[in-house]
């Protein structure tokens, strides 16, 4: 009876706070596929684990409060060498909530495991590099930076890599994070959900940037991907306005050697191709032209330890408000 | 801690049969260096799997066939492997209490071991010529350090057995001197076991391809 | 002589500070080098420390600018490194030296000379790995130091620190290890088999082994990071042919291991305290030992649980999460072990007892975000964020550090010859707790909202503020119980030394000694006829340990400094490779340094005193049975 009671308050217990966590976003509130059967796996574990702990809590508490010694009682307590019975009860219980876990876990290791058939998925090609992401839509020939832009309910294969130091792509509410290792690749694959912007991490110390290495999933309905997919491949449009066209030539003295503005272009730097729809400057400031400016002014002190060099020096006002009017042209 | 001394004296100043294992010391001493073997069986395997990792990363650097002799590779194993069985018969030679035939077969041990580190430095200075260096590549690497971390534990054992030799002659064999005898022997055969796996892994493997 | 010197101090003389400190830095008498290893620790649990709460201060309020981003970096990496192998190791190393000897009934350890070896290997290597804060060159790729990071392209100068102080010290546990598996395999007293061993001496036994196994592993992977670094070598250079995965492989399968070398003591410590406190034998002792040993040998067999976002594949990330798993069920057995040695007790609450107490529920939740944690899958969101960071100090400080308390509080009246102030106790207990906890459990919910670990500030808006700054507070509360602590530690100093040989109505061995210990501990070996030896005999109305030989000299092994010269020789060692082609301006310093003249001078330092040590018979020093009963009377 007082099993049933402690199970059956266990499951209010998580009941109310899987609802009240979801507010806390992140894993706690998955919005893909992947993510909401890891979110299953730790709410299984998590209750597992609470039914653990207010068995041992209600022993431990029972034995410290009724069995501390009573004032003046100088006696020893009876010596109890052991139980064979519980001890076989506490191997034996543990022994099969383990196998309970284990069972949903393994399932899982391997489904989490599959790649689904490139024919099937949108396929990317993941670059990890301090401190900002590569991706390369290897079916269109499109490459772009920071912004990850997918079409809704659809499955993606990501092949992941990195160009420095080990890195780890992770969208905590579409799918958990794998690493981007150097000279080795590993493809995974995740479901994206509604149309939204996600947040994506770094989860793995790359340097003085790790912590604003993040990047953003921008999910579209499928039309709106295709479209987005025609528009990367059109040639940038010719700036219209005269300080536009202006910013266009110091783009060409200062930026072009390591930054591309069509997607078909390979760069040391992230293709900007697109730039001025993305979500963010450094991959995680509002995309607006005051952290643009701070970015291009110097680029470690909004990101510490960033490798575009800085250019506040070589670059008149003038010169900026040119470059920032042309940047904006990107589309 | 043990009366090492007046173990000595009880009987008399003859040796026991075990002399290596008549004092706690001694037979602390024993244990101690298997456990120490332990461990460097850990170290030895772990650079094993670093080698078997990295052992296909040639990059352009010549390949182990085309590399390594076995018959120069033959030739140091056997000189390897008779030095193990010469410090067996140092070892004996102390159960019979025979100080001189310690001396002896310990001293061949030695000459074996520096015949077996010419041979290897040889080989080493030939590759270097053949464009496999230390830098060379990770399976250059590999093979330096394993190689060369066991080529490095062999001069350290002519260093010791040298040692050992020279303190049996000065103060004789006794319960003091025997476990030292005993441990540097069983530490020349464990050095002539990793070279088995290094004679099979790195060599047979790597002709094998 | 060293013994008179106990008499000495009996009879209230004072000794100069140059043959007091001559005494300390040559003393192989492993009573003294628990001490020193206690100070070690000690030492750098305040450098640990003080990090820990520069980093909780830097992340007390989203994009806080306090720390920049490279010097937090450095703080994390020397906070973790510190801890871990400069604070929690000694102190565990500490107490094994200060009791295990004495728990079996042997006079010292098997090699005594070793044990001071191993100790200033180790305080070397600490003091190899802090030098970088003098040059300005920390390391700082995290105390698992993951290639390339760490490497040689995009590491800094400091990594040097790191990779030569780790392997200084490495090889000082290693030889120390060694040391307690002989002592206890071949110097426990007659009648103590192994089934009658205390269970400290036991978790020391199996924690030898790990750490024979497991630091070699470490060694390499720190040779190859060395060859890479300074040497040229491709180990880890992806563009010649290396492999990143490796290092992580290497590091694994020491680091694992590691936490059990780190918590297996605890859980000794555990184990004593609370059968003594609750007046009753161990509650299944056999099944302790064998949940110990099991857990020592699962603990080489789940290394890549760390590992798990790497790319490994189904299959090794199933195995490995279904062995992690099973760990929990020997370690389950040893918590219902200690609730029911509780159970029917009757429990006496001093300040050793709260921290032993306090214990178990806390390492229960650690432990149990260990099973959330194994699993793969779900590892795949928790990995390398918050939760994790979380989950290691439950363990660690919640187990760990509460335990290595509990053993303060438990042997100081024998290590020291006074007791710690109960009432400060109490007070270390009720502040440091609840700021453990107030620091730790909010961490669980931010790794779960999506908070990576290792990062110098987070973003406004995300939620994540009231926690971190809830984090913060709870890190200075920690910060008051220690310093508490420390008032405690320096008031007692002061008090005189007189202290009952046995104050808790302890059960085993160290407990029938007088306080303070003789020199050479037990005049006679003592007879063991079960476990939980002397409470056995004093409740058959015994006094003293029945003798199990006659009364004769005691053979004592002299002091030496040799330890400290050959850890020394090392560091230069160390120094010298690790500058071998730096550009001094002084042209005879730049030659010494870019002919490997210092380098190899330190090893070469290293290896002749092994020689001289190897050649020059140690005869030790006799203690004459009147001399010792001399000094018996005296108690």
């Amino acid at each position: 009876m007082k099993r049933w009671y402690k199970a059956g308050r266990t499951a209010l217990i998580l009941a109310a706070a899987a609802m009240l966590l979801a507010g806390c976003g992140g894993a706690l509130d998955p919005q893909g596929d992947r993510a909401k059967d890891q979110y299953f796996l730790i709410m299984l574990s998590f209750g597992i684990m609470v039914l653990v702990m207010l068995v041992v809590f209600t022993l431990f508490f029972t034995a410290v409060i009724r069995y501390r010694r009573r004032k003046g009682d100088t006696g020893d307590p009876k010596q109890v060498a052991g139980n064979h019975r519980l001890e076989i009860i506490w191997t034996v219980i543990p022994f099969m909530l383990i196998l309970l876990l284990a069972s949903f876990t393994v399932v899982f290791a391997f489904k989490h495991d599959e790649v689904i058939a490139a024919e099937d998925a949108v396929n990317v090609q993941v670059v990890g590099h301090q401190f900002w992401w590569e991706f390369n839509y290897t079916d269109h020939g499109i490459r772009t930076a920071q912004d990850l832009v997918l079409p809704a309910d659809t499955w993606v294969n990501v092949e992941l890599s990195s160009a420095d130091v080990i890195h780890s792509f992770w969208i905590p509410q579409l799918t958990g994070k794998t690493d981007t290792n150097p000279g080795l690749t590993k493809t995974v694959a995740f479901k994206t959900g509604d149309p939204g912007v996600y947040l994506g991490k770094c989860a793995e110390l790359c340097g003085p940037g790790h912590a604003l290495m993040d990047f953003k999933v921008v999910v579209k309905s499928q039309d709106e991907f295709n479209a987005w997919l025609a528009g990367m491949k059109e040639p940038a449009p010719a700036p219209s306005t005269p300080a536009a066209a202006a910013g266009q030539e110091v783009f060409g003295n200062y930026c072009i050697s390591c930054h591309a503005v069509e997607s078909d272009k390979m760069s040391l730097g992230p293709n900007l191709k697109g730039f001025a729809d993305r979500q963010t400057v450094g991959g995680f400031r509002e995309n607006n032209d005051k952290w643009l400016r701070e970015w291009i002014i110097n680029p470690q002190e909004v990101k510490p330890g960033a490798t575009m060099p800085a250019f506040g020096d070589m670059l008149s006002e003038e010169e900026l408000d040119h470059l920032i009017e042309y940047i904006r042209t990107l589309k | 801690m043990s009366d090492v001394h007046a173990h000595a004296h009880a009987h008399g100043g003859e040796l026991p049969p075990e002399p290596e294992r008549a004092t706690l010391d001694g037979r602390n001493r024993i244990l101690g260096f298997w456990m120490f073997m332990a461990g460097e069986s850990v170290l030895f395997g772990s650079l094993f799997a670093t080698f078997i990792a990295l052992r296909h990363s040639v990059l352009g650097g010549p390949e182990p066939q085309e590399l390594f002799s076995l018959p120069l590779v033959a030739l140091a194993t056997i000189i390897l492997l008779t030095s193990s069985l010469t410090s067996v018969m140092a070892v004996q030679a102390m159960h019979r209490h025979d100080r001189k035939g310690i001396q002896l077969w310990l001293g061949v041990t030695v000459a074996l071991g520096l015949a077996f580190l010419i041979l290897e430095i040889y080989e080493f200075v030939h590759y270097v010529h053949e464009g496999h260096a230390f830098t060379t590549s990770a399976f250059s690497s590999a093979f330096y350090t394993l190689v060369g971390f066991h080529g490095a534990h062999v001069l350290f054992g002519i260093v010791w057995i040298s040692l050992i030799i020279g303190q049996v002659m000065v103060k004789g064999l006794n319960v003091i001197t025997a476990p030292k005898v005993y441990i540097v022997s069983l530490y020349w055969h464990f050095v002539d076991l990793v070279w088995v796996f290094i004679f099979t892994v790195v060599y047979l493997m790597g002709m094998m391809g | 002589m060293a013994h008179a010197y106990s008499a000495t101090v009996k009879a209230g003389a004072r000794r100069s500070f140059w043959p007091v400190l001559k005494d300390w830095l040559t003393t192989v008498d492993h009573k003294k080098i628990a001490i020193l290893y206690l100070l070690g620790g000690t030492i750098f649990f305040a450098f640990g420390g003080i990090e820990a709460l520069l980093i909780r201060y830097q992340l007390m309020f989203p994009e806080f600018d306090a720390i920049p981003a490279q010097l937090f970096n450095e703080l994390i990496t020397m906070h973790g490194t510190t801890m871990i192998f400069f604070v929690a190791m000694p102190l565990v190393f500490a107490f094994m030296n200060a009791v295990v000897p004495l728990q079996i009934g042997a006079r010292d350890v098997a090699f005594p000379f070793v044990n001071a070896l191993g100790f200033w290997l180790f305080f070397l290597g600490g003091l190899m790995l802090n030098l970088g804060w003098l040059f300005q060159a920390v390391p700082d790729a995290g105390w698992t130091a993951y290639v390339p990071l760490s490497g040689p392209e995009y590491g800094g100068f400091g990594i040097n620190f790191y990779v030569m102080g780790l392997q200084i010290s490495g090889l000082g546990t290693l030889i120390g290890a060694i040391n307690f598996i002989v002592t206890i395999v071949n110097m426990r007293a007659p009648g103590m088999t192994f089934m009658r061993m205390p269970l400290f001496t036991w978790t020391s036994f199996i924690t030898s082994v790990l750490i024979l196994f497991a630091f070699p592993p470490l060694t390499i992977g720190l040779v190859l990071l060395m060859f890479d670094r300074l040497f040229g070598a491709n180990f880890f250079d992806v563009s010649q042919g290396g492999n990143v995965v490796l290092w992580q492989h290497f590091f694994w399968i020491f680091g694992h291991p590691e936490v059990y070398i780190l918590i297996l003591p605890a859980f000794g410590i555990i184990s004593e305290v609370v059968s003594t406190f609750a007046g009753k034998r161990l509650f299944g002792y056999s099944s302790m030992v064998f949940a110990t040993v099991l857990i020592g040998f699962l603990g080489f067999m789940v290394w890549a649980h760390h590992m798990f976002t790497t790319g490994m594949g189904a299959v090794a990330n199933a195995l490995f999460s279904v062995a992690t798993m099973l760990i929990a069920i020997p370690t389950g057995i040893k918590v219902f072990n200690w609730i029911f040695t509780l159970w029917g007790g009757k429990i006496r609450f001093t300040a050793a007892n709260l921290f032993a107490v306090s214990f178990i529920p806390t390492f229960v939740m650690g432990g149990v975000t260990g099973v959330m944690l194994a699993s793969a899958p779900a590892n795949f969101q928790f990995h390398d964020t918050y939760f994790v960071v979380a989950h290691f100090h439950y363990v660690i400080v919640g187990g760990i550090v509460m335990a290595l308390l509990a053993g303060c509080f438990y042997w100081w009246p024998k290590m020291f010859g006074r007791t710690l102030d109960e009432r400060l106790g109490k007070w270390t207990f009720w502040t440091f707790y609840p700021g453990f906890h107030l620091t730790f459990l909010v961490q669980h919910f931010l790794g779960l909202m999506g908070m990576p670990r290792r990062v110098f500030t987070y973003l406004d808006g995300q939620g994540w503020n009231t926690m971190n700054l809830v984090s913060t507070i709870g890190a200075f509360l920690m910060a008051i119980g220690v310093i508490i602590f420390l008032v405690n530690v320096f008031k007692t100093a002061a008090k005189p030394a007189d202290a009952p040989s046995d104050p808790w109505d302890g059960r085993t061995l160290e407990w029938s000694l007088p306080t303070p210990v003789p020199e050479y501990n037990f005049r006679q070996l003592p007879l063991v006829r079960g476990l939980d030896a002397w409470w056995l005999e004093k409740r058959e109305g015994r006094t003293h340990m029945t003798p199990a030989e006659p009364p004769g000299p005691i053979h004592m092994p002299s002091p030496s400094s040799l330890p400290i010269w050959m850890s020394v020789a090392l560091f230069i060692a160390a120094i010298g490779f690790m500058y071998a082609k730096e550009p001094f301006s002084a042209g005879f310093v730049r030659f010494l340094f870019e002919n490997y003249i210092v380098g190899i001078g330190g090893l070469a330092m290293f290896f002749t005193c092994m020689i001289i040590r190897s050649l020059k018979d140690d005869h030790g020093y006799h203690i004459h049975p009147e001399e010792a009963e001399g000094e018996a009377a005296h108690q």
